[in-house]
């Protein structure tokens, strides 16, 4: 059994159920990232393994004890809360040492412990300033030191990096998961951020609507969104309907439209898609830096760039073209972009497509 | 904080020498403040300043008030024990006051906190609603409730106990104070408790404390600038409330206000009343200060 599992959990407030049937199994000194745009349970799962939320229905059960209905002052997991949480009326040392003097930790240790917790998060010389005396980052920084310093079997995280501005957050999102690997705890992160989730995670669970909609490691979640929910929340995505014209056990022929010069794609069905058929109509996804740009008769289809976006490594193209508007992403060689307004042509591999569903018939 | 203020912007919040802005800067602050100044010294400073002339004064029970510089009076309140009895009666009072109101106020306003909204609404409404009514009236309403034949007692005959004299006593005046005060208490605290992140509880759950550690160590901690401000007030309304000990207390059962009415209106000496007010006013302000020093000093930094 794993370390941490949630088995059928649910909540529900009145009518609405937040959390649905999710059901998640993580293993010790994993780091997995629950991420959904905001009301989608995330943060109520959280809560519930946390013990602040109580579950209306299922199991949690941590190294193989089931903690469902355990008081969160019994459970001694290490939290991060989204505001800190800090005390105000304590200096960064008390707030770091609570947690071990609530653990009748004697003082000797007790101290030893809380200059080691600061100094992994680089801490160390403002142990006497109180929380209003520092800045978000470091705050940011006790909290962590005040959730890892107990040596929680659990780490959780709630939006932690919300309050910080973006420089700041892509540093810190490095040295979280710096400082989890060091100490190994398993740990789970509540974002809304996908990049966030991305960069750092073993694992992403993406949420939508109180439902895990796919439990993957990022880059296969990236690479093989299971719908169109989580291909368009996961990076950015250009979908495009299709009919199949031929099956051949998983691999199928797609036709992109019938005045499209060349029609037939393959695209490769995943296992739990047997039902499609010839004739079925689908939804497909191709990546933007999966798209490649052309000479103008050149490529698969002819396109008309309608705007452009400097991202600084990169180049952001939105074209115009028969398979509707197509986000294109170029690296920045350095030489001089496409004007807007100017005729492409817009090329791509075949295993670039990815299967995303089969719709609903018309009529 | 001071950012209405034309000071130079100091980088460095610690630092003490903070370059001033030039006088000329701060004119238009002291002209918007004129106003208020103005009545200030008018109504407050003025009347103080003549109270503290009278207070040197000699009194002839045949002539009134005879201009003097002469420290008699201050003499005559100072050495008699009649004078010691009605402040130390005064201070144990408020003292007493002070303390029901945060044992009662302080969990009154946490409760109050965490209510729902249509009775969070109602119940802040009946907290409130006694300063809506004349001291007077309550003071009279408590009269009604613990004289002889009042209520209380009616309710002890039914058990057949009683009945006591609970009106004119201090017991009465505490009561009856405390009922005025809570308010003053109740929304210091109350404001204190909006600030409080109530994810700290949880923070503090979460590391193993347990609630009633929580509430002591993290919570009351952080609603002690509450208190404290609630306290001064309580205490200084308390030390010299008129009408509540005036009308509960009785003629026998003086406290400093009710004394130094005694003082103008009976003996018609007014320098020696002059005098018990002042003292009155001059030994708040030491209580006050000290409490605010000893505890405030301990709580700017980290809680502002």
């Amino acid at each position: 059994m794993s370390f941490l599992t949630l088995s059928d959990v649910t909540k529900s407030f009145g009518d609405l159920q937040a959390v649905a049937d999710v059901n998640l199994s993580v293993e010790k000194g994993e780091f997995v990232s629950l991420l959904g745009p905001s009301g989608c349970g995330k943060t109520t799962t959280l809560q519930m393994i946390a013990g602040f939320v109580e579950t209306t229905h299922g199991r949690i059960t941590l190294d193989g004890h089931d903690i469902t209905h355990m008081k969160p002052n019994k459970r001694g997991l290490g939290i991060v809360f989204q505001s800190y949480a800090l005390f105000p009326h304590m200096s960064v040392a008390d707030n770091v040492g609570f947690g071990l003097e609530m653990r009748n930790i004697d003082k000797a240790e007790r101290k030893g412990r809380i200059r080691e917790a600061l100094s992994l998060v680089r801490l160390d010389a403002l142990a006497h300033r109180f929380p209003r005396e520092l800045s978000g980052g470091q705050r940011q920084r006790v909290a962590l030191a005040r959730a890892i310093v107990i040596a929680p079997p659990v780490l959780l995280l709630d939006e932690p990096m919300s309050n910080l501005d973006a420089k700041l957050r892509e540093d810190m999102q490095f040295e979280l998961r710096g400082i989890q690997r060091k100490i190994g705890t398993t740990t789970i992160m509540v974002t809304h951020d996908q990049s966030e989730a991305l960069s750092i995670s073993d694992r992403v669970v993406v949420m939508e609507a109180g439902r895990i909609t796919q439990i993957d490691t990022p880059y296969e979640a990236y690479e093989r969104p299971e719908n169109r929910f989580v291909s368009q929340f996961i990076g950015k995505a250009n979908m495009l309907p299709g009919t199949v014209v031929a099956r051949d056990g998983d691999a199928i022929r797609i036709d992109l439209g019938h005045d499209l010069a060349e029609t037939g794609h393959t695209a490769q069905l995943p296992a739990r898609e047997r039902v499609v058929g010839v004739g079925d109509a689908v939804t497909l996804c191709i990546r933007p830096e999966k798209l490649r740009l052309c000479a103008p008769n050149a490529g698969r289809v002819p396109a008309t760039v309608t705007s452009r976006f400097f991202l600084g490594s990169q180049w952001l193209y939105r074209l115009d073209s028969r398979l509707g508007e197509v986000l294109v992403c170029c690296q920045n060689e350095g030489t001089e972009p496409l004007p807007e307004g100017a005729t492409v042509g817009v090329d791509w591999n075949s295993e670039a497509i990815r299967f995303i569903q089969r719709d609903a018939h018309h009529g | 904080m001071a950012s209405t203020l034309p000071a130079a912007d100091n980088p460095d919040m610690k630092s003490g020498n903070v370059r001033r802005a030039p006088w000329h800067a701060f004119l238009p602050l002291w002209l918007m403040c004129a106003p208020a100044f103005l009545l200030f010294v008018a109504l407050v400073l003025v009347p103080l300043l003549m109270t503290l002339v009278l207070t040197f004064y000699r009194f002839d029970p045949a002539s009134g008030p005879i201009a003097a510089f002469q420290f008699g009076n201050y003499a005559e309140v100072l050495s008699s024990s009649y004078y010691h009895t009605i402040f130390l009666r005064t201070f144990g009072i408020a003292f007493l006051v002070t303390l029901l109101c945060i044992v009662i106020g302080t969990p009154e306003a946490y409760v109050l906190s965490r209510m729902r909204d249509p009775y969070r609404s109602m119940f802040l409404l009946v907290i409130l609603a006694p300063l809506l009514v004349s001291v007077v009236v309550r003071a009279f309403g408590w009269s009604m409730l613990l004289n002889t034949n009042g209520l209380v007692n009616q309710a002890f005959g039914l058990v057949g106990l009683g009945p006591y004299k609970l009106e004119y006593t201090t017991f009465a005046i505490v009561i009856a104070l405390v009922h005025v005060m809570l308010p003053f208490m109740v929304i210091p605290v109350w404001t204190a408790l909006q600030k409080l992140d109530p994810q700290t509880e949880n923070a503090a759950l979460s590391l193993m404390a347990s609630p009633a550690t929580t509430l002591r160590r993290i919570v009351l901690p952080q609603l002690t600038p509450g208190i404290l401000s609630g306290s001064l007030m309580v205490f200084g309304l308390s030390a010299s409330a008129f009408a509540i000990p005036g009308l509960l207390g009785g003629r026998r059962l003086k406290v400093a206000a009710t004394a130094v009415y005694d003082e103008f209106l009976g003996s018609l000496n007014w320098p020696l009343g002059a005098t018990i007010a002042l003292l009155l006013l001059v030994a708040n302000l030491i209580v006050m200060l000290t409490y605010y020093r000893v505890l405030e000093r301990k709580y700017t930094r980290s809680l502002g």
